[in-house]
């Protein structure tokens, strides 16, 4: 009897703690949001946090563009090199960095940068009764923590998506000319031809979505922590699982509705 | 006047606050005194709306602050200054911004006002020449003063003490003693102390109370409170380990 109403227990007990999980993100939402018309915006760690989020994320980030675009470059090659059309490797490229690849990997390595470190700062805040002192001096943390992260997160992502692709595409580029000898001005040619605006746009909008998603995500389990270093490492892990898990969902979602 | 009116508090099944009564009176030093895990810092963070009684109110000047919204509360808690039992300083800033933090917030001063009335008040509790250090990089009881600092930078109308003298060496804690009952004639705060150092609190209280399983057992002045006839209260001023207190 147990062995088959435990299987349904399980799913039943996870069904409830997901759908507590995500009301209790809903109202997290609610409340950061109706900080700013009451208190208005922190513009000091608004700034910090864009710094933190854009100019210190540069090299993961283009690291991760370039290494990406190259061997996209490297794999279009063996596949259009069979049907003869090694000219298609320099939209292949551009496509899948500018719709897909960008937005996706930049959101991943962000998170794994800044999400974690957003929600361990909080946590240690939380747990230190940090948080309980800034409510006792009057000070909302939504509007001290987490609105700057998450406005940062979603302002942010499209720029370092912009510069994850772009640099993607010159890898490509430098694997096509300089290992596979091809011609430089068919790959840049092709771009031109086969990219739509449609398709930056498109990408851009998703990245705002993904900050948002990785800030909302890390701030709020930053903001659940309790149970001292432990519990700090236990609810950074789960932000970052978390976060990881919705965009990619996220992903599907947009990519279903805006291509 | 704060009122705390049958207030009932449980965690996980156990009762930590159970019908507990008390007016704290205007102007006036209440010490609490009671064991340790007994329920002081958690009555403390009611009084401040950081935690919810499950049952009772918590009335300041006659509001009962758990019918509040966030925005009204945060009003009422502009008027409070608190010493957490840790410090609880904001430990990405160095000790300078702490104290200087809830003048940043709540003031529009100008650098040079706020550098006066920081280092005025980090003078007061001996804490001359350690602006620039974190959190991090100070003593325990350093941290605590500096809690205290950043308690009273704004003359708050009503001070919670969590604590203020555990872990500071003897004459510190006459310093930081001192410091509350000059700061209190000068600015006639409300004041509510958490404490087990008893000759300070005979010295700092104008009421003493006793917290016990939840409920205030005894409260009155020094004097009265000395010679209270429960034995609970007997053996805790005593310290000793014979009596009616349970290990
Ligand atoms: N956030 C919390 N979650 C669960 N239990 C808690 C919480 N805060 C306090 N408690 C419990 O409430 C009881 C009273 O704690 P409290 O911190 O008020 O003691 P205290 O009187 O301040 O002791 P001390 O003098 O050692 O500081 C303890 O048993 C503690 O475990
Ligand atoms: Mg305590």
């Amino acid at each position: 009897m147990n062995i088959i109403l435990v299987p349904f227990q399980k799913i039943g007990k996870f069904v409830l703690y997901t759908v507590e999980e995500l009301g209790l993100i809903a109202i997290y939402i609610w409340e950061s949001f109706i900080s700013i018309p009451q208190y208005f915006i922190n513009f000091e760690n608004l700034i910090d946090q864009i710094i933190f989020i854009g100019m210190d994320s540069f090299y993961v980030v283009g690291l991760t563009g370039l290494f990406t675009g190259m061997v996209l470059s490297l794999q279009a090659y063996y596949a259009a090199k069979i049907v003869g059309v090694t000219y298609m490797i320099g939209p292949t490229v551009a496509l899948s960095m500018v719709r897909e690849l960008g937005p996706v990997l930049t959101a991943l390595m962000i998170t794994a940068r800044c999400g974690s470190s957003m929600a361990s700062e909080i946590g240690t805040m939380k747990v230190t009764e940090q948080i309980d002192a800034l409510e006792v001096m009057a000070v909302d943390p939504y509007y001290f923590l987490s609105v700057p992260r998450i406005l940062a997160a979603m302002a942010m992502l499209p720029v370092m998506t912009v510069l994850c692709s772009l640099i993607g595409i010159i890898g490509g580029y430098l694997v096509y000319v300089y290992f596979l000898g091809l011609n430089h001005v068919t790959y840049i040619e092709k771009i031109y031809q086969y990219i739509e605006l449609k398709d930056i746009y498109n990408g851009l909008l998703k990245s705002v979505f993904f900050g948002a998603i990785l800030a909302i995500i890390s701030t709020f389990k930053g903001f659940q922590t309790t149970g001292g270093a432990k519990g700090v490492g236990k609810y950074t892990t789960q932000a970052v699982v978390l976060s990881s898990v919705y965009i990619l969902f996220a992903d599907y979602l947009l990519t279903s509705i805006l291509f | 006047m704060i009122v705390l009116q049958g207030l009932s508090k449980s965690f996980s099944g156990v009762k930590v606050l159970d019908d507990l009564n008390i007016e704290f009176g205007e102007k006036q030093i209440t010490v609490v005194m009671g064991r340790s895990g007994g329920g002081k810092s958690v009555m403390l963070k009611h009084i401040i709306g950081l935690m919810k009684p499950d049952s009772g109110k918590v009335l300041i000047g006659g509001i009962d602050i758990n019918a509040l919204k966030k925005k009204e509360l945060n009003e009422i808690r502009k008027k409070f200054g608190m010493v957490f039992q840790d410090g609880a300083l904001l430990d990405s800033l160095t000790v300078f911004e702490n104290v200087a933090f809830p003048l940043r917030q709540h003031m529009k001063h100008s650098e040079k006002e706020i550098e006066d009335k920081v280092y005025s008040i980090l003078a007061d509790v001996g804490l001359n020449g350690q602006y620039n250090k974190m959190p991090s990089e100070i003593s325990g009881g350093m941290r605590k003063r500096v809690g205290v600092a950043r308690a009273l930078i704004l003359n708050p109308e009503i001070m919670l003490f969590d604590e203020p003298t555990t872990g500071l060496d003897p004459v510190m804690s006459d310093v930081i003693n001192n410091l509350i009952i000059s700061m209190h004639n000068k600015f006639k705060f409300t004041g509510i102390i958490i404490s087990h150092d008893i000759s300070g609190a005979f010295k700092t209280g104008d009421i003493i109370a006793m917290l016990y399983e939840g409920k205030i057992i005894e409260s009155g002045t020094p004097e009265k409170f000395q010679n209270s006839s429960n034995p609970v209260v007997k053996q805790f001023i005593s310290g000793t380990m014979e009596g009616p207190i349970l290990i």
